[in-house]
């Protein structure tokens, strides 16, 4: 007689170390197999995009930030570089060597985060004890430029909100300097540490063609092998000017995306080198006074930037009608914005194309025949966080 | 391939399943009938010059004064041409779209979050459910005249010692300001109440 086949539910989250966030799995498992995954998202769910279509292009900013909360600044660039595109501006050069500089300050930031919180879902303590050092020192850069660790607001239409003080550049200098030492010290707690490597080595193996299929970007793509980077294949500001490789994968697993990032954090930190060397000196955001606001000493002087002052605080600017959709290479894959804009002074629609959340859509089809264990290994290994995916 | 010799391999492919296509900020997008949209899809994926393999993202609007009330745009990349395409169909409550689940794996999630935000229906999907909303919402969020503020508040109560849904109350009522203002003169408000479009 043959047995009946028993499977067992099992309430993953919502509140779960593992998760990431506030994630709530259904498993159905065989044993210690996972037989099917069902994720229940949305329990960090704010209605983004609503409330942008009630807010000025300006006040609409702040809501990226609140995205994916680990990189903020990669998530403004993609609504700036998408209202830029409607209003038909170009922003000065200062400010895109600004913007590609604090963008790979956002895409360390979010990998260290990832690598040293996967280990820490694999068993490792001390990488995220390190990792978080190097993040604090990070976000006081963030902070020095913008006024806040996390919740920058930083990148305007038009450039940025203001230029650097003084030494922060050199700061950033010194530690492009240190900071390969501290991912080498990284890579000698993991990348040949056996635990790790049983973990990660051929679990949630991901080939091309399903990567493809399942919508996947960034690292999730490229781990499998695929060699495509927006910063490459579809370069926004000065990305074309500077001179950078794209780490690819082989195998498509956890493993190989883990490396994936650590040479891309190498490789931001190249950038960033880059970048200290060639940033020019002048204007930071777009000298037009109907879209940037004036300086405070104008404000003082001019009656034109009194009332330009008022008319952009109040009313914003008008931006022309059309629908478009701009991408950025962000940490976690590509970012995109989808703008519909009625020629007034607030989104229409703004459809907000998060990478995480076509990567935990295949959960299913990833965690399929592996064991209970590896959930987390797999989940971390995809780099979730929800501010994005629920938006 | 560039983005002018797609729209010629379009229009002369497809000729009789779509409606229009035009080249607006560098992005080419078609328009194209409910009953042809996946046809049309099918075609972007699998000819051998288009390679469309990958699906963005679908994003839907609400235009309720307009003819069709619903617009829905679907965002796709080839790899290979490294072109992005939309493909745009307009369509009421009371049709429904067919599902590119089949198609597309990735399209499963977005066109749960285009039904659960739009509350519009997608055939043969496999699993049509709410994704971003709370268990047992009712109402479509991203619909024009469904209110920001929504209708339900939570809030744990200390003598049912749950967690209880209400009416919403508000202290102070949403405010929107209008600001068209008359100060670049009154010519300003008319131009863009007449053409609706105004630059920067």
């Amino acid at each position: 007689m043959a047995k009946e086949k028993k499977t067992m539910n099992l309430n993953f989250g919502p509140q779960h170390p593992a998760a990431h966030g506030v994630l709530r799995l259904i498993l159905e498992l065989d044993g210690e197999l996972v037989e099917k995954v069902d994720p229940h998202i949305g329990l960090l769910h704010r209605g983004t995009e609503k409330l942008i279509e009630h807010k000025t292009y300006a006040q609409a900013l702040p809501y990226f930030d609140r995205l994916d909360y680990v990189a903020p600044m990669n998530q403004e660039h993609a609504f700036a570089l998408a209202t830029e595109k409607l209003l038909d501006i170009q922003i000065p050069i200062r400010a895109q060597y600004l913007r590609v500089i604090f963008c790979e300050i956002g895409r360390i930031l979010s990998h260290l985060l990832n690598i040293t919180t996967q280990a820490l879902d694999v068993g490792a303590l001390t990488p995220s004890l390190w990792g978080f050092e190097e993040r604090e020192t990070l976000m006081t850069f963030y902070e020095r430029a913008s006024g806040s660790r996390l919740h920058a607001n930083y990148f305007r239409t038009g450039g940025v909100h203001q230029d650097v003080p003084n030494n922060l550049l050199v700061d950033i200098g010194k530690f492009c300097e240190t900071f390969p030492k501290i991912i080498d010290d990284l890579e000698n707690l993991l990348t040949d540490n056996r635990i790790f490597k049983q973990r990660n080595v051929q679990i949630g193996i991901v080939t091309k063609e399903e990567a493809l299929a399942h919508s996947f970007s960034g690292v999730m793509l490229r781990g499998s092998g695929v060699a495509w980077d927006l910063r490459k294949s579809q370069p926004y500001e000065c990305y074309k000017d500077l001179d950078f490789k794209v780490p690819v994968g082989k195998n498509g697993d956890c493993y190989d995306r883990y490396l994936c990032r650590v040479e891309e954090m190498r490789e931001s930190v190249k950038i960033i080198k880059q970048c200290l060397k060639k940033i020019p000196t002048g204007p930071i955001k777009t000298v037009d006074g109907k879209i940037s606001p004036p300086t405070r000493d104008q404000l003082k002087e001019s009656m034109e930037a009194l009332i330009h002052h008022f008319k952009l605080f109040t009313e914003g600017y008008r931006v022309p009608e059309g629908k478009v959709y701009t991408a950025v290479e962000a940490p976690k894959g590509e970012f995109g914005v989808y703008l519909i804009s009625d020629g007034s002074s607030k989104p229409y629609r703004c459809k907000i194309r998060a990478p995480g959340f076509s990567h935990l859509q295949a959960m299913d089809y990833l965690l399929k025949g592996h064991m209970l264990a590896d959930v987390p290994a797999v989940l971390g290994s995809l780099d979730i966080v929800f501010g994005e995916v629920d938006r | 391939m560039k983005l002018t010799d797609l729209n010629k391999l379009i229009n002369s492919e497809l000729t009789t399943k779509i409606k229009n296509t035009n080249i607006e900020n560098n992005e080419l997008s078609i328009d194209v009938k409910v009953e042809n949209l996946y046809q049309v899809i099918l075609f972007l994926k699998t000819d051998e010059n288009c390679k469309f393999k990958q699906l963005i993202d679908i994003a839907a609007a609400d235009y309720p004064d307009e003819e069709y009330r619903f617009e829905i745009c679907y965002l796709f990349l080839s790899h290979e041409n490294n072109l992005r395409i939309k493909i745009i169909i307009n369509l009421n409550l009371d049709e429904k779209i067919p599902s590119i689940t089949k198609l597309y794996p990735s399209a499963n999630w977005m066109e749960r979050e285009v039904f659960d935000m739009y509350g519009i229906k997608f055939k043969n999907h496999p699993d049509l459910r709410r994704i971003l909303t709370d268990y047992g919402f009712d109402g479509h969020p991203l619909r024009k005249d469904f209110p920001l503020t929504g209708f339900n508040e939570v809030r744990y109560s200390e003598k049912d010692k749950k967690v209880i849904y209400e009416k919403v109350k508000l202290e102070q009522d949403y405010r929107k300001f209008d600001f068209d203002s008359p100060w670049e003169g009154t010519k300003y408000i008319d131009e863009i109440k007449n053409k609706g479009k105004q630059d920067g």
